[in-house]
């Protein structure tokens, strides 16, 4: 399970709990993520520039 | 990174040493809703019906001589000062007490106009043109309170957007324009040699389209139909149905033309300000095909002290967009951001006509782009045009 995080506003992505309001269930994978699919708290960054937080 | 420190870590952290100068200044904001009040109190007092108009008179006449007046204040809170000034929960208050008057002051507006006596449809039409301007100034507002992380907050800028029924305006500029902005994609982000009139219809038709798809594509993600009360753009138009249809059973069909006015007049304040926020400014596209990230050099700013103040900071535009979930007080001014010569307020004005727009603001689009108009957003339709009368480099309008 990863978590990734958007650098702008510090919104974190966690594939554990997904974002059920955003349509991932809990358990959805990163790669399940659509690659245009943007910060839902932002808006400036989208998927491919999140990066992975070591837990 | 500010954003891993805990409310209470920061709180427990000392209190700095400075002082913000225009932290009871903000309070102004709140006033805006009065200025109903204050025009029937002036005409009660003067006998001049013209004070009902007292909203326009404010935005176009008022602020623009206020901003002439008292001038430019372009300090910053230092850097190790912002996650303490965001976490002050006094000065989310203030926001939230915007609303509660504006509630006020749009139940009084259909009162005098649908009982007070004496009252002929010029003295009418200026009551719902301050209903208009306040419930505009109240979408920035609900802009301010949309965009931040609480859930609560959310929910108040829908409530400050329902007079005017631009409800899916927070869906829309959250994920659509932030995500686009300055791209011809984005069709809140004004183009070189586009008019504030062609703009207008531009951007409304298109806001509306790209709230429904990208809410459209939320929902369907989560497997709900469109049509559901999840659905955030109709549940805040329902607001709206429920406001405007409480107000009729009140006060009669009667006060249906005014709120129609008010609320089209509100949201073209709206879009006046987003006409000249970004007007000609393009992100560069990148070899991979995907744009460039945006920087401050994609917004048009002012740090005019009173639109400054009306507008919670909407004018430090590039930090807004930098990082668009900071709270207005902590917004900064950035030395290399463009520069609107006055503030909102007057440049609305001018928006209105669009040679002296064209005179006072293509020069700067050209000079920010050291003359080289194809970095600039070029309106299509224009685009020969734009092009021929501006393929020599500008030499004497340099913005300052």
């Amino acid at each position: 399970m990863t978590v990734h995080r958007c650098e702008v506003c510090g919104y974190e992505y966690d594939e554990q709990r997904g974002d059920p309001r955003e349509g991932f269930p809990p358990g959805t994978s990163w790669a399940g993520v659509p690659d245009d699919w943007a910060c839902p708290d932002c808006g400036v960054r989208e998927k491919i520039d999140f990066v992975e937080v070591e837990r | 990174m500010t954003a891993t420190l805990s409310g209470r870590a920061i709180r427990s952290a000392q209190r700095p040493d400075w002082r913000d100068g225009k932290r009871y200044l903000w309070l102004i904001g709140a006033v805006v809703p009065s200025f109903l009040f204050a025009g029937w109190g002036l005409v009660n007092l003067t006998g001049f019906a013209l004070f009902w108009w007292i909203g326009p008179i404010f935005v176009y006449v008022l602020i623009p001589l206020l901003d002439l007046a008292i001038g430019a204040d372009p300090t910053n809170p230092p850097d190790d000062v912002v996650a303490w000034l965001e976490q002050d929960r006094y000065y989310r208050w203030v926001t939230y007490a915007f609303l509660p008057l504006q509630y006020v002051a749009l139940v009084t507006g259909c009162w005098l106009i649908a009982t007070h006596g004496g009252l002929g449809i010029v003295d009418k039409l200026g009551i719902a043109f301050t209903l208009g301007t306040l419930n505009g100034v109240a979408i920035n507002t609900a802009h301010e309170l949309g965009h931040k992380k609480e859930h609560a907050e959310r929910w108040l800028a829908k409530i400050a957007l329902a007079p005017t029924g631009y409800g899916h305006f927070f869906i829309e500029h959250n994920r659509g324009h932030h995500v686009r902005v300055a791209t011809p994609d984005d069709p809140a982000s004004s183009r070189l040699g586009e008019s504030f009139w062609a703009f207008l219809p531009r951007t409304v038709a298109g806001s509306l389209r790209n709230g429904w798809s990208l809410e459209s594509k939320r929902l369907r993600r989560m497997g709900k139909h469109v049509v559901s009360p999840r659905n955030d753009i109709l549940n805040a138009w329902a607001m709206t149905v429920v406001l405007w249809a409480a107000l009729l059973v009140a006060f009669g069909i009667g006060v249906l033309p005014y709120l129609l006015i008010q609320a089209v007049f509100g949201f073209c304040l709206l879009e006046a300000v987003n006409y000249l926020e970004h007007y000609g400014l393009l992100r560069q596209r990148l070899e991979n095909g995907r744009w460039e990230r945006v920087t401050p050099s994609h917004s048009w700013n002012n740090n005019n002290v009173t639109t400054n103040l009306f507008l919670y900071h909407l004018q430090r535009h590039s930090d807004h967009h930098a990082n668009p979930t900071r709270r207005y007080q902590a917004l900064r001014h950035f030395e290399q951001s463009p520069q609107l010569p006055s503030g909102y307020a007057t440049m609305i004005v001018l928006s209105y006509v669009p040679p002296l727009w064209r005179r006072v603001m293509d020069p700067r689009v050209l000079a920010h782009y050291d003359g080289d108009v194809t970095r600039a957003s070029v309106h299509p339709p224009k685009r020969d045009k734009v092009l021929s009368r501006y393929a020599q480099p500008v030499r004497h309008h340099r913005a300052a």
